[in-house]
């Protein structure tokens, strides 16, 4: 570690490296790192067998597929919504447009109990949204539509934030020529603008699939707690907890560590790609 | 009679029609974006508050009152107090070390720092109960046959040491869940902003610490309030990670959102939303604040620049 992180000799007119450093990888180690150490070594009292028997049975099985599923549709919805959203904002005036922009971002404030306890009573059955769904034949609570709402509800913030900048930064000169060149206003916005949001919009895609993939608080109560039907996987953990079985519960833990930590390298990959196009904008 | 074709037209600025969507276009695009928001964000929002006042205002204030909503609001306080700071320390240190040093290993440094942010809440508690619970790391050491420093294992044995399903592991996941609020706001904000005006001050004669005070403080103070007030609304809504180290003790081990869960199970609607409108409102103050930071921020670089 003391060579990994040494520094390059140079003289340094500004003060603090050694106790700011120090400090950071401290704090880090003692609050993030050593904890999540721990899970690897929980898995490690596992043999191989038992640890692939518990990842792959069968309520685990289920809730990968409902909390991949749902989270990818939630994403996609999200993508779509989303990239309107942020157009409008960005491009046209209306009444009321400020507070819509600062309203956006209400699910990252709003914690996600609270989500979770409003979305189930809105959808439930006698609800202002649940009773209208009733008669066109959609259960929303306790079924997995529910956790596709919810899971729509948290993610909804993430493209609309990564897209709004790169919008705004955009060159009119490239859209002007695209037009004076004979394109016509789809034409343009699908071969001129669309490509240069694709990075963003990936980026936006995978920060609400990767938030998706790990919610709990909010999707609970609206998903009800049906095993096999509308367990997510965050929930198949916690019922392994209040059993007391840490063992089975850490080796699932270790399946959504792993794929969130793939996720996390995706989208530093896709950042950088944003920002790439950002700046030869700006340049 | 001149002929219109040779009469010279001054040029005029081109309509913008080559470059604008039809009105027709328009007005969808902005009512389906509307219609989203009001259906996704809008409604849940009016809906905890009518549900919230639905048995009146007596009842919405006598749940207030309740002394299981009292213990509730003050665990709440009290984790947000220690972890808000903590994080704020954390967050300035590592920026300050980032932004204004090189050193190899930064990139995953910065990498680590996010990592909280992609590990799902359950896991965050999961983690503290590996390492404090009955069967982690010091569930073990305290039941150990001869554990080294018997007398640190006597004296935590004897005070009925707790962390976990109690309040020091409340604190802790609420810690792990708002680590990275702070160092996230000031790295890019520091980075930007570079050394020389520092370098400057040092130069000119000020120690270390005036120069922190007197010139990075006023520089980062916007995005300082700004991550804190971010770290703060998360602090006091976690709900997961805290679900998974309370023990739900009522009373005792119970935050606002553990008060809600409850009150929710027990089938009182009304309590539950009268208690969720609380933290609704902290929401909505969140998102007044940090638009008013925005602005205030954008005011500043404005004069700057």
């Amino acid at each position: 570690m003391a060579t990994f992180l040494s520094r390059p000799k140079k003289i340094r007119v500004l003060p603090g490296f050694r106790l700011s450093l120090g400090f950071t990888l401290f704090y880090l180690g003692l609050i993030v790192l050593i904890p999540l150490a721990a899970v690897f070594w929980k898995t490690s009292t596992l043999t191989w067998a038992q640890f692939w028997h518990t990842i792959t049975m069968p309520t685990a099985m289920a809730s990968y597929r409902l909390t991949f599923g749902a989270s990818f549709l939630a994403a996609l919805v999200n993508a779509f919504f989303g990239l309107i959203v942020a157009w409008v904002l960005v491009r046209y005036e209306f009444f009321g447009k400020k507070i819509v922009d600062s309203l956006v971002d209400l699910p990252f404030a709003l914690p996600t109990a609270v989500a979770g306890i409003t979305l189930a009573a809105l959808y439930s059955q006698n609800g202002w949204i649940g009773q209208l769904l009733v008669p066109l034949g959609i259960k929303a609570a306790n079924s997995q539509t529910g956790v596709f709402i919810a899971l729509t509800f948290i993610g909804l913030p993430f493209i609309v934030r990564t897209v709004q900048p790169i919008l705004e930064d955009l060159d009119p000169e490239l859209e002007e020529a695209a037009a004076s060149l004979g394109a016509n206003r789809w034409q343009v916005f699908s071969r001129v603008i669309f490509p240069m949001l694709t990075p963003a919009l990936l980026t936006g895609f995978a920060l609400a699939f990767a938030r998706a993939l790990g919610e709990y608080g909010s999707v609970i109560f609206i998903a009800g707690n049906i095993p096999m039907k509308t367990q997510i996987t965050p929930v198949v953990i916690m019922q392994e907890l209040d059993m007391f079985d840490y063992s089975k519960a850490t080796a699932i833990a270790v399946v959504m560590l792993v794929v969130s930590f793939v996720l996390l390298l995706t989208i530093n990959v896709l950042q950088w790609w944003t920002n790439r196009y950002n700046t030869t904008n700006l340049a | 009679m001149t002929p219109v074709a040779t009469t010279f037209h001054p040029p005029r600025p081109a309509p913008r029609r080559s470059t604008n969507e039809p009105p027709a276009v328009r007005r969808l695009l902005i009512g389906t974006a509307l219609l989203f928001l009001v259906l996704f964000l809008v409604l849940p929002l009016v809906f905890v508050f009518a549900q919230a006042f639905a048995k009146g205002i007596g009842f919405y204030f006598q749940t207030l009152r309740d002394p299981l909503a009292w213990s509730a609001i003050r665990l709440t306080l009290i984790a947000a107090a220690i972890a808000v700071p903590l994080n704020c320390v954390f967050g300035v240190a590592a920026a300050w070390a980032i932004a204004k040093f090189d050193f190899r290993g930064k990139n995953i440094l910065l990498t680590l720092i996010d990592l909280p942010f992609s590990v799902s809440p359950v896991i965050a508690g999961l983690i503290y109960v590996l390492v404090f619970g009955a069967q982690g790391w010091l569930g073990l050491y305290l039941t150990a046959d001869n554990p080294k420093f018997p007398w640190l294992a006597n004296w935590l044995n004897a005070e009925n040491f707790k962390i976990i399903f109690a309040v020091p592991g409340i604190v802790l996941a609420t810690i792990f869940v708002t680590f990275p609020f702070v160092a996230r706001e000031l790295i890019p904000l520091m980075q930007a902003q570079g050394r020389s005006e520092e370098e400057a001050a040092r130069v000119l004669g000020a120690s270390g610490w005036q120069t922190f005070w007197r010139v990075t403080v006023p520089n980062i103070k916007w995005g300082l309030l700004y991550g804190v007030i971010l770290c703060n609304a998360r602090a006091m809504g976690e709900f997961g990670a805290v679900s998974v180290v309370s023990g739900h003790i009522r009373g005792q081990t119970d935050t606002i959102p553990l008060h809600i869960e409850a009150l929710y199970d027990d089938y009182n609607f009304t309590g539950a939303f009268a208690v969720a409108s609380l933290l609704a409102l902290l929401a909505l103050v969140t998102l007044g604040l940090k638009t008013w930071v925005e602005h205030q921020n954008a005011a500043q670089n404005k004069i700057e620049t």
